[in-house]
């Protein structure tokens, strides 16, 4: 049963060539190839998705995909597994440190779980190639979003219905204080946390890119507190959406375990490239290889090779 | 008394120390697994849909995890993974339970009954 091999090799011309298919589907991709490959192509993703903002998650689909063939339910069964390692990971320093807010985090979740169900009921329903398609735009979409100027707001006044659901809080600023911020259009944010929730689940991404645009954006809310509490909502938001991928088979170990090593050790060597460069300039290098990777999905999705 | 600040502390651990048992079961599962099988060959270009409950599934990894099967090593660590958030929002609930916030109680239940319904939805439709 276990035969085809690396998708990028099947198109050349040798593969017609009888003796050289049977070499590349026999002894070329063995599980300690596959393995090696992914595991190093998840270390790359995991530091592009850590320094681009985007996500290690995000990043390793198009890898597995394009570059080892592997079938796109797969490839977002593996790539949301990472997605609730590098969040439980990180969040765990947020945490601690009292950045995330948490009862905003909790409140919103009820937005990210619903999406994050319907979306992966819609993805195990949805052709492939749709999805694929689907991906592209949502991939060219966070990479251009990340270049986007982010100018830091701080509000101080709160819709009344933030503060009925006691949302204003206080973060811990440069030396220690205490700085206090308020939030507005609660309803707002809770709709396009929903539509974050449903891309995550139908793409198995984070979609970090649309949770800080509910609370940086509409939410108004200070940028360091959305981009910690978006990265700890993943892991709640991930696991809904991955009972139903495990139920329906999208989770296959030996894809999940280079994935997951791979991409978590990929956002810590990230984030200490992080403290010591500025990524600024390298974001707009990542950000074009990462337009390059979405088009190309798209390019696939519309041939309909997924 | 347990305040906020205990609670998010011990939430923090959970995760802390979660990510790192996980990759500990995962290093086990790994290495026994490159052991049996690293030189078959793979294929991962054909997606089929499977239909087996959470349920079923935990047991067939416990079951070959005691066989030391590979692969359910692997799943157990992907499995303890998913404990992670899940114990992140029961320690929020027992936070709020305790701080007597209403609001909040109802709020988390919320969120573990729709990820229950995840459970109900993702099988046998």
């Amino acid at each position: 049963m276990q035969k085809a091999v690396l998708r990028p090799l099947y198109s050349l011309p040798l593969r017609k060539n009888p003796v050289i298919r049977t070499f590349i589907l026999h002894t070329i991709m063995t599980v300690l190839v596959f393995t090696l490959i992914a595991l190093l192509g998840s270390v790359c993703a995991g530091i592009i998705g850590s320094l681009s903002g985007l996500g290690g998650g995000i990043v390793v689909i198009p890898l597995l995909t394009i570059l080892l063939g592997v079938d796109i339910h797969y490839a977002i069964g593996a790539a949301l597994v990472s997605v609730i390692a590098t969040s439980s990971g990180s969040a765990a320093a947020y945490i601690k440190e009292g950045i995330a807010n948490m009862r905003m985090g909790m409140f919103l979740e009820i937005a990210t779980t619903a999406g994050a169900v319907a979306g992966a009921l819609i993805s195990s329903a949805a052709p492939a190639s749709f999805i694929a398609v689907l991906f592209g735009l949502a991939l060219i979409f966070s990479a251009a979003n990340s270049l986007r100027q982010k100018e830091e707001h701080l509000v101080t006044q709160s819709s009344s219905f933030a503060q009925r659901l006691k949302l204003p809080s206080t973060y811990p600023g440069m030396n220690g204080q205490p700085i206090a911020y308020g939030t507005k259009n609660v309803a707002g944010g809770f709709g396009m946390m929903g539509l974050a929730g449903m891309l995550s689940g139908m793409l198995g991404i984070g979609s970090g890119a649309f949770k800080v645009i509910a609370m940086d954006t509409i939410m108004k809310i200070p940028f360091k507190v959305s981009t910690t509490t978006s990265n700890f909502m993943m892991g709640v938001t991930a696991l809904a959406s991955c009972v139903i991928y495990i139920q329906k088979g999208y989770i296959v170990p030996d894809i999940c375990l280079p994935v997951m090593i791979g991409v978590l050790a990929g956002a810590m060597i990230g984030s200490r490239i992080l403290m010591r460069t500025d990524p600024k300039k390298l974001r707009k290098f990542f950000a074009f290889i990462i337009i390059f990777l979405a088009l190309n999905m798209m390019y696939n999705g519309f041939k309909g090779k997924f | 008394m347990m305040t906020d600040q205990t609670i998010q502390k011990i939430i923090g651990n959970v995760l802390k120390y979660g990510v790192r048992t996980v990759l500990v079961i995962a290093a086990i599962g790994g290495s026994i697994f490159l052991y049996d099988h690293s030189s078959e060959t793979v294929d991962y270009t054909r997606f089929t849909e499977n239909d087996h409950s959470i349920f079923q599934v935990t047991s067939d990894v416990l079951k070959g995890t005691a066989g030391l099967d590979a692969r359910s090593i692997i799943f157990l660590a992907i499995l303890v993974l998913f404990c992670t958030p899940f114990i992140r929002l029961l320690l929020s609930l027992v936070s709020f339970i305790l701080e007597k916030d209403r609001l909040y109680v109802f709020i988390t239940t919320l969120v573990l009954v729709i990820i229950c319904f995840s459970v109900y939805f993702g099988f046998g439709h």
